[in-house]
């Protein structure tokens, strides 16, 4: 379970995540949608541990990540992945390298099950003619396809993703969004996606948060969310211009 | 006038604090990286191909510095030496200032603005494209993965560059001795090996041994902490040039005053 409890942190004065308190249940597929710059990647962050909130906790199976020790915060990050948004790919490996690095700076496997694991995930995000290509050789939805395939090669328990469709075509976005499905599904993986494709939130979602300054303004299910009546969830959902959310 | 005061001590307080802070995290990035080189087996590939790109790519630059520094040296040296007719040392002058301070300065320059800045942007362009996050969170050490390796490589490179520098510089030294000063290679090269003295040499190479060392962390840390998308890598790059000369002066000052205090 992830637990954040008045996360609060603020960058040269300006205050990005307001006293933020949520519960993430093991298991559970949670979206989180909001304008841009209203604290969704901080709050990625703030639970991978790459970023400590200023006040407040961040809570992972009852351990406590923010201002941890090394040692910890590296037992609690073997069990979670990121989909960066960019992809995060080192760009002087090759597509296959990348996938299998955190395999081979483990040593535990050998390089014959290292390679039979990365063929696997290559092949499972249709990326498998693209394995001895280099990042600079590839496609930015391809880079995040390989991004998540080098996630999926650590079975991790929890998968936070940063915008995972933008940038891929639909049909890509499709078999991403089954494929974050499937890993609930069949895995038990915990996810929590921070999107702003409303039909992938819709699809993927158990809950979805609405972050707006900083702030949940609502956490309900897809469903309580498209029946919303606060009137800055309506006017985000339906990308409307006019509304209570200051578009300038 | 006293508000102005205020506000330009808060700001040449802050700068001390930042620039204390960073030396900091500089020393302990250096230290964590001495700890990892128990992996150098594990890394040796990646340690390769830094040595490579440290040290094979900068060779023709290095050659052509080194060549023309001991000819700029043996002119200057020769018609002073000349002035008093004392041309036949030029030799033993030549390769005392090579073998103690220029050998090791210049292979640092060089170094500095082509590895160490290049260094710099490559470890920034990682950090501000989430390239390190990523490692993090897959419980790589950066420090292990990127650092060590490169840190590494360059102090091995170092030595080799300063004894190729001395190398060419006493060639390119010969030549114009030779041409312009009217001294016979051969009386050059017994003055040369007069000159060469043992200390001097090793005291060289472990100056450029520990500027390898220093010119190698500050800019990987310049790196790490580098941010604001591309122009944070442009300043990272400029302030790790920057600071890796000033150390460099400060650092060699310093190893020529414990070793030399007393003479040869």
């Amino acid at each position: 379970m992830i637990e954040l409890i008045e996360v609060n942190k603020t960058f040269n004065g300006r205050t990005v995540l307001k006293n933020l308190s949520v519960s993430i249940q093991t298991g559970e597929t949670f979206v989180v949608i909001g304008m841009s710059g209203t604290g969704k990647t901080v709050t990625l962050k703030n639970i991978s541990g790459l970023m400590d909130p200023d006040s407040g906790q961040v809570i992972i199976d009852g351990m406590k990540m923010n201002n941890s020790s090394g040692s910890i915060r590296k037992k609690l990050r073997e069990k979670m992945g990121v989909v960066f948004q960019s992809g995060a790919l080192l760009n002087w490996l090759t597509v296959g390298e990348n996938v299998a690095l955190p395999l081979v700076e483990r040593r535990v496997l050998t390089g014959e099950e290292i390679s039979r694991q990365v063929e696997e995930k290559l092949k499972l995000l249709h990326l498998y003619e693209a394995m001895d290509r280099m990042p600079s050789e590839i496609s930015g939805g391809m880079k995040k396809r390989v991004c998540l395939a080098r996630v999926l090669v650590r079975n991790p328990e929890i998968i936070l993703y940063d915008e995972p469709t933008s940038g891929l075509d639909p049909v890509m976005s499709t078999v991403i969004n089954e494929l974050i499905r499937r890993m609930q599904r069949e895995f038990g993986v915990t996810s929590v996606v921070v999107t702003h494709d409303m039909e992938s939130a819709y699809f993927l979602a158990d809950r979805i948060a609405v972050l707006h300054n900083g702030e949940i303004i609502q956490c309900d299910t897809p469903e309580g969310i498209r029946n919303s009546v606060n009137p800055t969830v309506q006017q985000f959902i339906r990308g409307e211009i006019k509304g209570p959310i200051d578009v300038d | 006038m006293k508000k102005w005061i205020e506000e330009q001590l808060a700001i040449a307080g802050r700068y001390f604090i930042s620039t204390l802070e960073f030396s900091g995290f500089t020393v302990i990035l250096l230290l964590k990286t001495l700890y990892y080189t128990k992996n150098f087996i594990q890394k040796r590939h990646e340690i390769a191909r830094q040595m490579f790109n440290a040290g094979v790519r900068t060779f023709p630059v290095l050659s052509i510095v080194a060549l023309f520094t001991g000819m700029v040296l043996s002119l200057q040296l020769g018609i002073e030496m000349k002035y008093y007719g004392q041309e036949k040392y030029l030799g033993q002058a030549v390769i005392a200032t090579l073998t103690r301070e220029m050998g090791p300065f210049t292979a640092a320059i060089i170094l500095i603005a082509s590895v160490g800045a290049a260094m710099a942007a490559e470890v920034g362009t990682m950090k501000v494209s989430e390239e390190i996050d990523a490692l993090e969170i897959m419980s790589i050490s950066p420090v292990k993965f990127l650092v060590m390796p490169r840190v590494i490589a360059l102090a091995l490179v170092m030595p080799i560059a300063t004894v190729y520098i001395n190398f060419m510089g006493v060639l390119g030294a010969a030549v114009v001795a030779n041409s312009h000063v009217n001294v016979s290679f051969d009386v050059f090269y017994f003055y040369t090996l007069q000159g060469m003295h043992f200390k001097a040499v090793y005291v060289g190479l472990l100056k450029s041994f520990v500027f390898g060392l220093c010119i190698s962390s500050i800019s990987c840390a310049h790196g790490l902490k580098a941010d604001n998308g591309a122009i944070g890598v442009g300043h990272a790059t400029r302030d790790s040039v920057v600071a890796s000369f000033i150390t460099v002066l400060i650092v060699g000052y310093y190893i020529t005053e414990i070793f030399f205090r007393h003479g040869l």
